[in-house]
């Protein structure tokens, strides 16, 4: 794990809690990320993976606890060009048509915000196309894309704002398998770059050697605050959860196998 | 030729009828995009109450309208905000009760008519004044300041609202200014189509022009060429055959969907073919055994 080289994490939650409807989603949710860490937020599905991550953000209000984005307290944090968001992808699409350039031209908004873009702002558009490999379909409809292509438009899309944290919501998550590395390579630049990533996981797979740090989530508890469990990246590949006869002995990998 | 400019009630009304083509789909655009296409027709209705009040006190209609449809557009999007279960009561509410008010209000004042209240209910050329159209250019020109000037920001509200609160957008100020600015075009399209069509024009040129095109940009002039292409060619054909304005538009802006669809069918098996011819054939290199996903699109 790199040494974070400012003393204040870029995100801090602490004892988050958070109910939707009337249900309790975190129950008191600790989740530090230092400058430069990978961290890999798991869990099984409707444990609160989401809920944390857009809490993080400022989607969610918390019922209880605090959310720091480097150093300052959510409510008070502005500097939104220095977080790259990507959901969890949903097929609901805009009802009007809209390229991959147009999609990904409204994540340089948090720097632009309400002025005309200039030349560096489309050129970090053009970059942001060309490092999820879709610059030869710019020009094509989002709605004509596959669930791969897709996520990396979104991926383009928080890229484009030159953030220095990515937080990404299951970003593998129906992704085929030459979308799935080109994000992993993708991920890998800008991990070398120097950027801090928090990204949702159902499964480590591909992105295994890149994490840092796993947090495993269950039932809105944290259960699992440190390395990367090692059965993990074998094990939580679909098709191998239920014949896994260790699982209920074992909480980490249980929190992981629904 | 061109016999129909000579009338001074016609230019006024062909003036209106352009502004109007113009603003409907520039609006609507948005509307369809956040799948509200529906909002345009509920603050037609609110709108009613305006124009009662304007002839009650016997100030010109289109501005109270303008006024009474701004406070109802912002009235649902605050029901939009906070009332999440009751939502749809709230607004039916709204809009019947404006309905209902305008209708009355109409019948109580002296100047008001039924033949008044058909003219806003169905738009009605000969109605246009000199002041109407003052009115008309002036909201005209507001309509497409929003539309044009901010449409990054409105398209990226529109297309997710999620992502746009964490770019850290204004997103509730540019909601509230999409509700305001898609009121004023109701009042604006009032005098023409009529408030029981405005909805239309807002939506049909909309859905019209993105059959046959892939981006937003193109989505929009075309709606806008649409838009005022059937206003004016309904506004024409209103005055030489003595049909009702509103009603001509509007079935010139679904037939024109209609040709577009028809179009777009064989254009959409070309784009497909044109790319299969590469990527379709099967080699022996591909790993894959499953087809490309370029292939499931719609
Ligand atoms: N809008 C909502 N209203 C009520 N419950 C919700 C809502 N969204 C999510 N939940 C519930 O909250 C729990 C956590 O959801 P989520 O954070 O999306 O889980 P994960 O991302 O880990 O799958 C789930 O049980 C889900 O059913
Ligand atoms: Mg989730």
């Amino acid at each position: 794990m790199p040494e974070p080289s400012t003393p204040e994490p870029v995100i801090s939650m602490r004892g988050a809690t958070a109910t939707l409807g009337a249900r309790p989603v975190l129950r008191g949710v600790d989740l530090t990320v230092h400058r430069g860490e990978v961290v890999a937020l798991l869990g099984a599905n409707g444990s609160g993976k989401s809920t944390a991550v857009r809490s993080v953000i400022g989607q969610v209000p918390l019922t209880g606890g605090t959310v720091e984005l480097f150093g300052t307290p959510l409510r008070r944090f502005r500097h939104w060009a220095r977080v790259g968001y990507v959901p969890q992808r949903t097929t609901a699409a805009g009802g009007v048509p809209a390229t991959i350039r147009e999609v990904v031209a409204s994540g340089r908004l948090s720097r632009t915000k309400l002025r005309l873009p200039g030349r560096a702002d489309r050129a970090a558009v053009d970059r942001a196309i060309e490092l999820v490999g879709l610059s030869d379909r710019a020009k094509d409809s989002v709605n004509a894309l596959s669930g791969g292509q897709h996520q990396r438009v979104l991926i383009a899309r928080a890229l484009a704002a030159e953030p220095e944290v990515l937080i990404m919501d299951e970003p593998m998550a129906g992704v085929d398998l030459a979308s799935q590395e080109i994000l992993a390579s993708t991920l890998r630049e800008q991990v070398a770059g120097g950027a801090t990533v928090l990204l949702v996981l159902h499964e480590l797979g591909a992105l295994e050697p890149l994490i840092d740090r796993a947090i495993v989530l269950r039932d809105g508890c944290v259960m699992h605050d440190g390395p990367p469990p090692e059965a993990v990246g074998q094990h939580a590949l679909p098709g191998h959860d239920h014949v896994h006869p260790h699982a209920a002995s074992e909480p980490v990998r249980t929190g992981l196998l629904t | 030729m061109l016999e129909f400019l000579n009338p001074p009630f016609m230019q006024r009304a062909l003036l209106a009828a352009v502004l109007v083509g113009i603003t409907a789909p520039a609006i609507g655009i948005y509307l369809v995009q956040r799948r509200q296409a529906l909002m345009g027709d509920g603050i037609g209705h609110v709108a009613m109450t305006g124009v009662g009040l304007g002839f009650l006190l016997s100030t010109n209609p289109v501005w109270m309208a303008t006024l009474v449809a701004v406070a109802g557009s912002v009235v649902m999007e605050l029901i939009r905000w906070y009332g999440r279960t009751r939502g749809d009561i709230a607004l039916a509410m709204l809009f019947y009760g404006g309905m209902a008010g305008g209708v009355m209000l109409i019948n109580l004042s002296d100047t008001g008519s039924n033949a008044n209240l058909t003219s806003f209910l169905f738009g009605s050329l000969s109605t246009v004044s000199e002041e109407d159209v003052t009115a008309i250019l002036v909201l005209a020109a507001f309509v497409v300041l929003v539309t044009v000037g901010l449409r990054r920001q409105l398209f990226a509200v529109s297309q997710d609202e999620e992502f746009a609160r964490v770019t850290g957008l204004p997103v509730r100020a540019l909601n509230l200014l999409v509700a305001v600015t898609a009121a004023v075009t109701v009042t604006v399209a009032m005098r023409v189509v009529g408030l029981l069509l405005v909805s239309a024009l807002m939506v049909v040129p909309v859905a019209a022009a993105q059959q046959i095109s892939k981006s937003f940009k193109v989505t929009f002039v075309l709606a806008v060429v649409i838009g005022t292409a059937v206003t004016l060619a309904g506004t024409v054909t209103s005055y030489y055959q003595d049909v009702p304005p509103g009603a001509t538009i509007v079935l010139l802006a679904i037939a024109a969907f209609i040709v577009l669809t028809a179009l777009a069918t064989p254009l959409a098996r070309r784009r497909a073919r044109d790319r299969g011819s590469e990527a379709d054939r099967c080699t022996l290199e591909v790993p894959a055994a499953r087809p490309a996903p370029d292939d499931v699109s719609v």
